[in-house]
């Protein structure tokens, strides 16, 4: 293995640039490097002004998404040595505005997953002297794989509906709406249904898979869009057939 | 985050990257899925073809047998050779994703993605063993 | 029943396996087996009363029907995603559905009019 590596890394000032450039540096090819190790031997030895998220650099926060050779991946799950050979082109997510090099906004994500109700929605709270709501494992195992998530957005940039049509709501957001609504301590699932069937909603998605396959915690996004469409149309009919009928 | 300042979406500084047209050959996932989408227009081809046999039959044996005719030049045999191979595909990719939408639960397991797959497959096997079947016994 | 997407889906669902299960045998008999002379096709009197059957009429009526909105649903997906032809959007969608309904009446009324 060589000593060294080249990183192409993106970059864009907004005071001083129109558009996003490049700008390659050398950095030491050890073989436990993350592409997050060689960004941030960058910005301590190299080059302060690069601009970039991390936080855990243990693949759980979800800070650290960027595409690495063109695939969006979790930069501290991502090992220099499985992208040689350089150089390695280091750009930020797809689909979402660039702020300053490798930094993105995900505002738009955030009020998309607020416009799902991600939390547990019951018609009545139970007081807390009755004590905790139960759950037996199977009931867990329905909804845990798409608890799994760390919003950690590499499905929305692997999205090429998202790139297209910016009001989808994306992977994600679906993927935990349906934590939520195949929780069994939830009851919220007719409320979900309406914000989901909408005209940017799941009706959007024609299945590309993309999302599930980038995923860094196998959430299976696009598992749970499909399942959520069987959902959403099995209701539809109901609704057609029995109109004053059971929820 | 109720009261403070107005947050605008339309921030001027912010680069916005603009999807090109040719998104779709950009890796081969996306090309695949392409691919995939167009399986749709030999479906329609081949219904079409049922249709049009079937107004053949309504027509009369001339028509019929013109439709055969038709059938049997080197531009149709072409174009259902073509048509096979993508509706095979799209046999392949539908069977690949039916786990995804239909999540089968016996005695509260999820039943493996590949089992539901693989009974798909027996029972398009079945089910093409019938037809041909039929078909091929009505001769008279 | 404002909006119809469901029903759209649930259609693309249908037709595609419908095509999925019964395209591939249907094609390798009828358009590879039969042009190479492998197999001889039906002749005009049995092929003729086989369709005038009720169940193959209703047969010959989801294989035809079914597939076409299945082509109908994806189709203008695809154009719409793929060549972003969002301007077009209900063009697309007319002559997608419609085509798929304009098939679906030709097949019934021929069906019919075997009888």
């Amino acid at each position: 293995m060589p000593s060294t590596v080249a990183l192409t890394v993106a970059r864009y000032r907004p005071e001083k640039e129109t558009e996003p450039t490049f700008q390659t540096y050398e950095v030491p090819l050890r073989k436990d490097w993350v592409v997050l190790d060689a960004l941030n031997h960058i910005k301590d030895t190299l080059d302060g002004s690069l601009s970039f998220r991390w936080s855990c650099r243990m693949g759980v926060c979800g800070s650290c998404g960027m595409k690495v050779n063109g695939k969006p991946k979790l930069t501290c799950a991502a090992f220099l040595s499985d992208h040689l050979p350089g150089p390695i082109r280091v750009e930020p997510l797809d689909y979402f505005p660039i702020m300053r090099d490798l930094v993105v906004d995900l505002t738009d994500f955030m009020q998309k997953l607020k416009k799902v109700k991600p939390w547990i929605i019951r018609k009545e709270e139970r007081p807390p002297a009755e004590g905790e709501y139960l759950q037996t494992p199977d009931q867990l195992d329905a909804y845990k794989q798409f608890s799994m998530c760390i919003n950690c957005m590499l499905c929305y940039s692997a999205c090429p509906i998202y790139g297209l049509e910016p009001g989808f709501i994306g992977p994600a957001a679906i993927a935990l709406a349906q934590r939520y609504n195949m929780d069994s301590r939830d009851e919220g699932a007719a409320e979900r249904l309406r914000i989901l069937s909408e005209h940017d909603g799941i009706w959007q998605c024609t299945f590309v898979g993309e999302c599930t396959k980038v995923c860094p915690k196998h959430v299976d996004p696009a598992g749970a869009i499909q399942q959520y469409k069987l959902t959403g149309a099995t209701q539809w009919l109901k609704s057609l057939l029995l109109p004053r009928g059971a929820r | 985050m109720s009261a403070g300042p107005r947050y605008t979406l339309y921030h001027p500084g912010w680069y916005r990257r603009r999807v090109s047209v040719w998104w779709w050959l950009q890796n081969r996932s996306y090309a695949g899925f392409v691919l995939r989408e167009l399986t749709s227009v030999f479906v329609a081809f081949f219904a079409g073809v049922y249709l049009w046999q079937l107004r053949a039959l309504a027509q009369g044996p001339e028509a019929y047998a013109q439709f055969l005719a038709r059938l049997k030049t080197p531009l149709f045999l072409a174009l259902d050779a073509v048509a096979f191979v993508f509706v095979l595909f799209h046999t392949i990719t539908w069977f690949n994703l039916t786990p995804k939408a239909m999540v089968v639960r016996l005695r509260g397991k999820r039943v493996p993605d590949h089992v539901v797959v693989g009974l798909n497959y027996v029972a398009w096997l079945v089910v093409s063993g019938v037809l041909a079947f039929i078909l091929l016994r009505v001769r008279s | 029943m404002r909006r119809i997407t469901p029903l759209l889906w649930l259609l693309f669902s249908a037709g595609g396996t419908v095509a999925a299960f019964l395209f591939p045998i249907h094609l390798l008999l009828l358009g590879l087996a039969v042009p190479m002379g492998w197999l001889d096709a039906l002749s005009y009197e049995s092929a003729r009363a086989l369709a005038k059957h009720p169940l193959a009429r209703l047969y010959l009526l989801v294989f035809i029907s079914l597939p076409l909105f299945h082509w109908a649903h994806r189709f203008r997906y695809t154009l719409y995603d793929g060549l972003q032809l969002k301007h077009l959007t209900t063009l697309i969608a007319v002559l997608c559905y419609g085509t798929a309904l304009a098939g679906t009446v030709m097949a019934a009324y021929t069906l019919w009019k075997l009888g």
